[in-house]
């Protein structure tokens, strides 16, 4: 056909004047190991295209040949790997990706390259790959879900992490606060700034591209105050940046707005250089509380829904214009411009200006706009009543066939006639871009005229303005954006002025759209080259159509089904496309059938940023004791016990870890043992009712406890169980000092302030956490004493001046401590605190004057053997939150005279007096040798089929030395009334360990060592 | 995120905050001859509305502090924060606690003392 001239003229893709490029700072780049030019100015996508680059992309469900398809945000195609190594990030739109020097860029999802690609088999079996088939076919077995999953998610996914994940650029958070946010720098947004910033608020202006102006800087048609948009837009910003309350943020987008005005910012700081200065991060997340929002994102272009319409050279009218006159590139030579509203005209004479040829196909009949006059008297070509029913090629779009429709394109009228071309535009309207809108909860409104969603209502304190508001064309949305700003200002009580927007002239546009959503190419439905709604999930027409026949109906269920409007552009294209097909299939109204949810992040945030310097040790602090530097010096192993590391067993040269552990718990009994216990947990009590709280607290009895006395406490839940335990010592008549668990430190202070405020605000109590203050060295042992007396302390510490469970101040070689004789092995046992300071002081005089006498240091593993040995529980071991006292043979500490204590009543519930609790018993092994793994389960009968019935669990199991044999605690199902019986412990090897059901208690059951 | 309005330190983010659930459930005084069942309305049963809540809030990394809150479960609204301790003096927040199912059962009647006046720390020093 002859509507191209017989010769076209070499193609001129970069233009020599115009647009925002710098074509004196020429940047080189690589995309898929080819070497490129580019100008600064350019992003990933203008530069390809100009290089005459479309494809740069498989897709990710049947690996189709994909290009660029728009120039921001929405771009759902074009979709690289930018960076090597660790440095590498996925997923990033090439029309996001500012150009610089260097830049290392691949495409994604082809294998084993982009030409050739394996996996676009997929696309010649799609038959077999409709909606929904990973559901209807992974179903079953589950057991196999792992196994497919991993083959879709390499053959599926979209890209590549980087290659080691150790990520080594530099991140930060910022908080911020501001009287106005402005999310969009484009006309509507600057005119919010304006308006916002000229009344002396405080504003932040955050625009995600690497200048402001939106579509300004991509129309050659308009002037502002009779010059070009991008002078005005200089002018503006100057203003706006030399007030001092004002913050621009270029390259920064807002991509969460949750409750109370609290909105979410990533700045790429340096991803657009070359050279990334160290003192900066790579990004900032910025946490922003704002007194009033104003929301100018703009709108996003739909694609029409045609056969074909996801070869690489198709792409958005608005995009081509944008290439045009902000980058200077004309991406195509012979040009079809597919339109059902105004906005191709538009294009089409950009295009031509360019010194490309265009062809306007237009699916109205009858069309009204002023544009098409001057369309006409540019001499362009004007196919009215006309679709592009199928367009073909393979790595870029070659030919399009153009029919006859009728008056709502449902119907094809006449044979196609067929034209060669190598780019095709296509306009299907705006939608208002009201992702931030959606995630505060915003409401949206079917708009009748310009066919698409627009904000109804807010939720929050914020104001919509411009083209996300559904007020289209420059000189409406700029005076929306004055007004949303003005409004903003009076909201936060400040004047807002009288400012006039710009005089501006632009092209007149009708901006509604004709409603046509799925294009047809003549065939049967189903048939021909597939059309597809949402080009990043490949999700075609007759894909939505087949989950309406399907059954599903609701908005929300067709999107998971069909994975329409998911992924990381979430719909921005398709949504509205997917929306009216689908309630086209319903039989139903657009505005009936809704819309699904937008959630964060409007694109993708990096983890990094959101994590900021939150890694690492600055996630999660170690916490280590003053002894720790010596515990290292002496070759201990540690242990994680919360966040503290604590030492777990100081092997000898050429010892086994239990070797070493046997060492240290025998030493411990026959000698003397030091152990570092600064980790447990310490709570200073005071105040005038301190021992009625603790009387409260506690399961026994606290109000007669003598001064310099300590007594060990369980700490019930209301709900009577076991929640912690510890030695609590009375250190003055309203003065207690109350030791935890390690682990339970902190969440019993929250438990003790949290009753005496809210339950007990009468009670006069004062709680601190001392923690920290005080290093612990607790010295165990027959030898203790001698150990004590050689360091030099200087009060008696025969056992009728210092007593079993009293606390005494003392002195070693000068130093104040606070000695406890309390014992967690059994043995005569001290509990040396001092003030922190002096815990490696302490440490190291206790084992130098320990050295005649046999001292050894012990860590947690030797610790819990020898706790274990004397059936000593540890809460959160033997515990699970779902054991009582009485579980634990523990009634001897439940006061039974007490009116009260947290979990009194709940311990008198029938339940809790049910035989067939799981209690706790001891457990030893026939085969003495033989170490039961914790957690092992008992059964009663052995050869009991399969599934077996379950006594309970094994909750501590050691080697004892001192026992010389195997000993264990487990909690069973009636436990008690199992003493003296047998129990067996079936292993994963279909081995089975007997034990016989004992006492929880293996050494010196009636405590006679405890004197020494 | 919520912007919680400590009455200590003033406005916070939630995240300085952590929630105890339901408000105003009265714990049953010692003395109770409560059925299992009833007092199960105590310690197991909590409120999930849709719509206005009284909770309990604490400052938890600020000052530590408890105090109550009617938030709307829906719109995220903080209607009124008030001290631990007092009822809502909002109408809406009134008729919440007015409406609550809470204020009906064996297990709240059970914590009230015997004698209006006799404070509480005095029933129940052992
Ligand atoms: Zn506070």
């Amino acid at each position: 056909m002859g509507f191209f001239s017989k010769t076209p003229a070499p193609q001129i893709v970069r233009l020599a004047t115009g647009g925002r490029v710098n074509r004196t700072k020429p940047l080189t780049f690589t995309f898929d190991g080819k070497t490129c030019q580019g100008f600064a100015g350019d992003t990933l996508a203008s530069a390809l295209l100009a290089n005459n680059i479309h494809l740069v992309g498989r897709s990710f469900k049947y690996h189709r040949p994909r290009g660029i398809m728009a120039a921001g945000a929405e771009e759902p195609n074009a979709l690289v790997r930018v960076g090597r190594g660790n440095l590498a990030e996925p997923n990033l739109r090439a029309s996001q990706v500012e150009l610089y020097d260097g830049l290392y860029a691949e495409s994604q999802n082809r294998f084993p390259s982009l030409k050739a690609d394996v996996g676009a088999v997929n696309s010649l079996m799609s038959r077999f790959f409709p909606a929904g088939f990973y559901y209807k076919t992974f179903m079953w077995p589950a057991s196999m879900w792992m196994t497919y999953e991993h083959v879709i998610r390499r053959a599926a996914g979209l890209g590549r992490v980087a290659d080691d994940h150790d990520d080594p650029d530099r991140y930060e958070k910022t908080n911020a606060h501001c009287d106005i946010l402005i999310a969009g720098g484009g006309a509507a947004g600057l005119m919010a700034a304006l308006a916002a910033a000229r009344s002396g608020a405080r504003v932040i202006l955050a625009d995600e591209q690497n200048e402001f102006g939106g579509w300004m800087l991509a129309e050659g048609d308009v002037t502002i105050e009779g010059g070009s948009p991008a002078d005005w837009v200089a002018g503006i910003i100057a203003e706006l940046a030399a007030m001092p309350d004002v913050t621009l943020l270029p390259r920064t987008t807002v991509f969460g707005y949750m409750d109370h005005n609290y909105l979410t910012l990533t700045e790429r700081v340096t991803d657009h250089l070359a050279v990334r200065p160290s003192h900066l991060p790579r990004q900032r997340m910025w946490k922003v509380r704002a007194r009033q929002v104003v929301l100018a994102q703009g709108a996003h272009e739909r694609p029409l829904v045609f056969s074909g319409n996801d070869l690489p050279g198709v792409m958005l009218s608005g995009a081509v214009r944008t290439f045009i006159n902000r980058y200077g590139v004309v991406p195509g030579n012979r040009c079809v411009v597919f339109t059902n509203n105004d906005d191709g005209y538009r294009t089409a004479l950009s295009l031509q200006q360019g010194g490309a040829e265009a062809v306007i196909v237009d699916l109205r009949h009858e069309v009204r706009s002023a544009l098409i006059k001057m369309a006409k008297e540019a001499g362009i070509c004007i196919m009215t009543g006309h679709a592009v029913t199928i367009a073909s090629g393979t790595q870029r779009i070659a030919r399009v066939e153009i029919s006859p429709v009728n008056e709502d394109a449902t119907r094809v009228l006449d044979d196609p006639v067929h034209m060669d071309c190598d780019l095709l535009a296509m306009s299907g309207g705006l939608s208002p871009a009201v992702h931030l809108h959606s995630q505060a909860r915003g409401k949206l409104a079917w708009d009748e005229e310009l066919l698409c969603f627009k904000p109804k209502s807010v939720h929050e304190a914020c104001f919509n303005a411009g083209a996300c508001n559904g007020v289209f064309g420059l000189a409406k949305a700029m005076a929306d954006g004055l007004k949303a700003g003005a409004a903003a200002v009076r909201a936060c009580g400040l004047d807002a002025g009288d400012h006039l927007p710009p005089v501006v002239t632009a092209p007149p546009q009708n901006w509604r759209p004709m409603p046509a959503w799925k294009i047809p190419n003549g065939q049967p439905e189903g048939e021909g080259p597939k059309a597809f709604v949402d080009f990043q999930n490949d999700v075609t027409a007759s894909d939505v159509k087949l989950a309406v026949r399907e059954g599903y109906q609701s908005v929300e269920h067709v999107k998971r089904y069909t994975t329409l409007g998911m992924a990381t552009d979430q719909g921005k294209t398709s949504n509205i496309n997917g929306l009216a097909i689908l309630a086209d299939a319903l039989g139903d109204e657009i505005p009936n059938v809704g819309t699904t949810t937008f959630r964060m992040p409007y694109t993708p945030a990096n983890f990094g940023a959101i994590a900021g310097r939150d890694i690492g040790n600055l996630f999660d602090p170690t916490r280590l004791t003053r002894m720790d530097d010596w515990h290292r010096a002496h070759g201990a192993t540690f242990e994680h016990v919360g966040q503290w590391m604590r030492a777990w067993y100081y092997p000898q040269t050429g010892e086994s870890m239990q070797e070493a552990v046997n060492r240290e718990v025998l030493a411990a009994r026959t000698t003397a043992g030091l152990l570092d216990a600064s980790t447990l947990g310490k709570i200073d009590i005071q105040g005038p009712d301190a021992a009625e709280f603790l009387n409260r607290i506690y399961t026994n009895g606290w109000l007669k406890l003598g001064i310099g006395k300590c007594r060990y406490g369980l700490m019930l839940k209301d709900d009577g169980m076991v929640m912690d335990d510890g030695v609590t010592t009375r250190l003055g008549e309203n003065h207690f000092h109350m030791t935890t668990t390690t682990g339970g430190a902190a969440g019993v202070l929250d438990w003790l302030e949290e009753w005496q405020q809210t339950e007990w605000p009468d009670l006069k109590v004062y709680l601190t956490s001392v923690t920290e203050e005080w290093s612990v060295a607790t010295l165990s042992g027959p030898n203790a004493s001698k150990i004590l007396k050689a360091a030099g302390i200087d009060i008696s510490l025969d056992p009728a001046d210092f007593p079993f469970m009293s606390m005494q101040d003392a002195h070693i070689a000068g130093l104040p401590v606070r000695i406890f004789r309390i014992s967690f092995t059994g043995e005569l046992s001290f509990e040396i605190n001092i003030r922190a300071r002096h815990g490696l002081a302490l440490w190291q005089l206790l084992m130098n004057a320990g050295r005649d006498h046999g001292i050894t240091p012990y860590g947690t593993e030797a610790m819990h053997v020898l706790r274990a040995e004397k059936g000593f529980i540890i809460v959160g071991q033997e515990t699970d939150g779902s054991v009582t006292p009485h579980d634990l043979g523990m009634d001897w500490i439940v006061s039974k005279t007490k009116p009260d204590f947290i979990g009194k009543r709940a311990l008198a519930r029938a339940s809790m007096s049910d035989d067939n609790r799981k209690q706790l018993v001891g457990l030893v092994t026939r085969d003495r040798k033989r170490v039961i793994p914790e957690g092992a389960h008992a059964v009663l009968e052995p050869n009991q089929p399969m599934p077996m019935e379950m006594l309970g669990q094994v909750t501590s199991s050691y080697y004892s030395p001192n026992v010389g044999g195997s000993i264990a605690m487990a909690m069973l199902k009636g436990g008690r009334s199992l003493k003296g019986g047998t129990v067996y412990l079936p292993m994963l090897d279909g081995d089975m360990i007997e034990a016989d059901v004992v006492d929880p208690i293996f050494f010196d059951p009636n405590g006679d060592r405890i004197n020494g | 995120m919520l912007l919680i309005n400590c009455p200590h330190c003033g406005p916070r983010e939630e995240s300085e905050f952590s929630c105890g659930g339901e408000a105003h459930i009265a714990r049953p005084l010692a003395e109770n001859t409560l059925t299992d069942a009833a007092f199960a309305d105590y310690l197991f049963l909590r409120d999930n509305p849709k719509g206005l809540f009284l909770e309990r809030w604490r400052h938890a990394a600020g000052c530590r502090r408890w105090f109550n809150m009617a938030r709307d479960t829906v719109t995220h609204e903080i209607i009124e924060i008030y001290p631990m301790g007092s009822l809502p003096k909002t109408k809406a927040g009134k008729v919440a606690h007015a409406a609550s199912w809470r204020r009906e059962t064996a297990a709240e009647a059970a914590a009230k003392p015997a004698k209006a006046k006799a404070p509480r720390a005095k029933k129940e020093n052992g």
